[in-house]
């Protein structure tokens, strides 16, 4: 019995989801007992999974799988968990992977418990903390199947090196037809920027910075501290920026490490859609802008001043750091 | 063309979150409950398919007494009829099997669930309705057209979007994008009163195996008070981050 974790890539490259699984199914090994398998599609170069623990790759290479089929890729975990004897399966929180875990947990009988945060509570009982009420509050869950499957959530563990001995084997589990009952026709990505999911620091703009001209000192920012950049739910309504850099409840849900808030008030729900991220910094002329209640630093001010003033500054300490 | 709308029952955003007999339930005292906003997005396309194409919707949830009338107000705002299963939903795996079995028994084109429910986040229903039917499954979808048996929609992606074609019967994992916020209808007087003689169909439940138990809840250390940081002393935030918070 192994840990199964199923190790994301994008382009061919590992994404760093990856290793926030591989570290966090290393620890949870050690205390089973036991060691960590990996499963990797279309990935040419997986040596760097035994930075982070991993034992043993399942090493898939299939063209039919070249695009992401949520069905399909989920009847891989499947066979290699199979295959291995898993009993616990690790999943991260991307959006592939939260549209393939249901698929995995149903076919393998298996409990699922999404939005983890942090290592199993206990281990018997099985039972884990997951983020819930959007971050307001915590829920335990105890998982009862004999194969369980956590869903981690983004940046609730961190990366950690602990180098191990890796072996590949490659693995050619059969795909059928019906797999493929969603045919992707096209994919539009924005290249060359940081998505939000990926980011560790995510700068968004609210209706504080007047339109959609302006967005520039916010890019710049951003650019400094390689992050990408967000929105609050005004500013995609009005078409200052498109829909998919909308943060917030009914938008995507931020994790990062730092988030900062420019000419955002605060909305109730657009912090339930950042709540989870770590280190919050707001900056807004409106000292009673309900972001100073969630935020960890603020400045009070005008932010047309403040940010290229601090865009300037940070460059400066990049030089240096 | 017809249409299962799988609606959540989810205490308002703005609601404060409290747990009750000994941190093992949800206290919903003095909460009001809504539509999970992801349903509604949902409900509001499958309207538009009703106005634009002749499809007739159906809304369900899984659920008590107490669920009533937030299918009354889906019916309002245009569903021709609504089912509520008669139980206490336990997991997500257990609301999956007791909607596919209304699904299984309705036969419906596409049946549209939110991504995710506001209250415990779990993003799980819709994806193991389509495990236990085989059905075609598309979730984050932000657009969808059907064209007979065809159907042409959106995902959105980590850093953009894929344009996908599949067939019918599918079910979708609904967000904003299916209609913006705009466009969300608000309950008009016509539509309540007619809500009220719709088709409410009370079923009971399912066996369902027991994958998975909420033991308990807790709520997060109360937040320390934020650190004002001169507009004339950005050093100083830059010193934070990197020294105290350690993020840059």
């Amino acid at each position: 019995m192994s840990i199964l974790i199923y190790a994301e890539s994008a382009e061919g490259k590992f994404r760093k989801v990856a290793f926030e699984l591989a570290s966090y199914a290393k620890k949870v090994a050690e205390s089973l007992g036991t060691t960590v398998t990996a499963v990797t599609i279309n990935t040419t170069d997986v040596s760097e999974l035994s930075k982070y623990g991993v034992d043993k790759v399942l090493k898939v290479t299939n063209d039919k799988l070249a695009g992401f089929s949520a069905k399909a890729y989920a009847d891989v975990i499947k066979q290699a968990a199979q295959k291995e004897g898993a009993k616990l399966i690790l999943l991260s929180s991307t959006t592939d992977s939260i549209y393939l875990s249901p698929l995995v947990a149903v076919s393998l009988e298996a409990g699922f418990a999404s939005n983890v945060v942090g290592l199993p509570v206990s281990t018997s009982p099985f039972h884990v903390r997951r983020n819930a009420f959007s971050s307001k509050a915590f829920n335990i869950t105890e998982i009862l199947t004999d194969v369980k499957i956590l869903g981690l959530a983004k940046n609730s563990y961190g990366i950690f090196e602990n180098a191990s001995a890796l072996t590949t084997e490659d693995f050619n589990p059969p795909i059928g037809e019906n797999d493929f009952g969603i045919k992707v026709e096209s994919v539009e990505k924005v290249s060359g920027k940081v998505s939000i999911a990926d980011a560790d620091i995510v700068v968004s703009g609210g209706r504080g910075l007047k339109g959609p001209e302006n967005w520039g000192i916010l890019e710049n920012l951003a650019e400094v501290l390689g992050a990408a950049t967000a929105c609050s739910k005004p500013v995609s309504d009005l078409d200052w920026r498109p829909h998919s850099e909308h943060v917030g409840q009914t938008g995507k849900p931020v994790a990062a490490n730092l988030y900062i808030a420019i000419g955002i008030s605060g909305a109730i729900q657009h912090i339930a859609g950042i709540n989870a991220s770590k280190v919050k910094v707001v900056i807004n002329s409106d000292p009673e802008a309900p972001f100073f209640k969630v935020a960890d630093y603020g400045i009070i001010g005008d932010a047309f001043d403040i940010v290229p003033r601090l865009t300037e500054k940070l460059k400066a300490f990049k030089a240096q750091h | 063309m017809k249409i299962l709308v799988c609606i959540s029952h989810v205490p308002d955003t703005t609601s404060k979150i409290n747990f009750t007999n000994n941190d093992s339930q949800f206290d919903a005292n003095g909460v009001q409950f809504v539509i999970n906003p992801n349903d509604e997005y949902g409900l509001t396309r499958a309207v538009w398919f009703q106005e634009q194409q002749g499809a007739t919707i159906t809304v369900a949830t899984v659920g008590g007494p107490e669920t009533e009338p937030t299918l009354r107000k889906a019916l309002a705002i245009g569903a021709n009829d609504a089912i509520r299963v008669n139980a206490t939903p336990t997991d997500s795996f257990f609301v999956a099997k007791q909607l596919a079995e209304v699904i299984k028994n309705g036969a419906y084109d596409i049946i549209i669930a939110g991504k995710e429910s506001l209250d415990y986040n779990g993003g799980m229903v819709p994806g193991m309705i389509a495990g236990i039917l085989g059905y075609n499954f598309l979730n984050s979808c932000t657009d969808i057209i059907v064209d007979g048996n065809t159907v042409k929609a959106i995902r959105e992606i980590d850093g953009g979007r894929e344009t996908v074609s599949t067939t019918l019967p599918l079910i979708i994992g609904g967000q904003k994008g299916l209609v913006e916020e705009k466009d969300l209808r608000i309950p008009n007087m016509r539509g309540i009163m007619t809500a009220r003689t719709k088709t409410l169909t009370l079923v009971e439940p399912v066996d369902a195996s027991v994958n998975t138990k909420a033991v308990k809840f807790e709520k997060p250390a109360p937040k320390s008070t934020v650190k004002l940081v001169s507009a004339d002393n950005l050093d100083e935030l830059i010193n934070l981050l990197h020294n105290e918070a350690k993020v840059i």
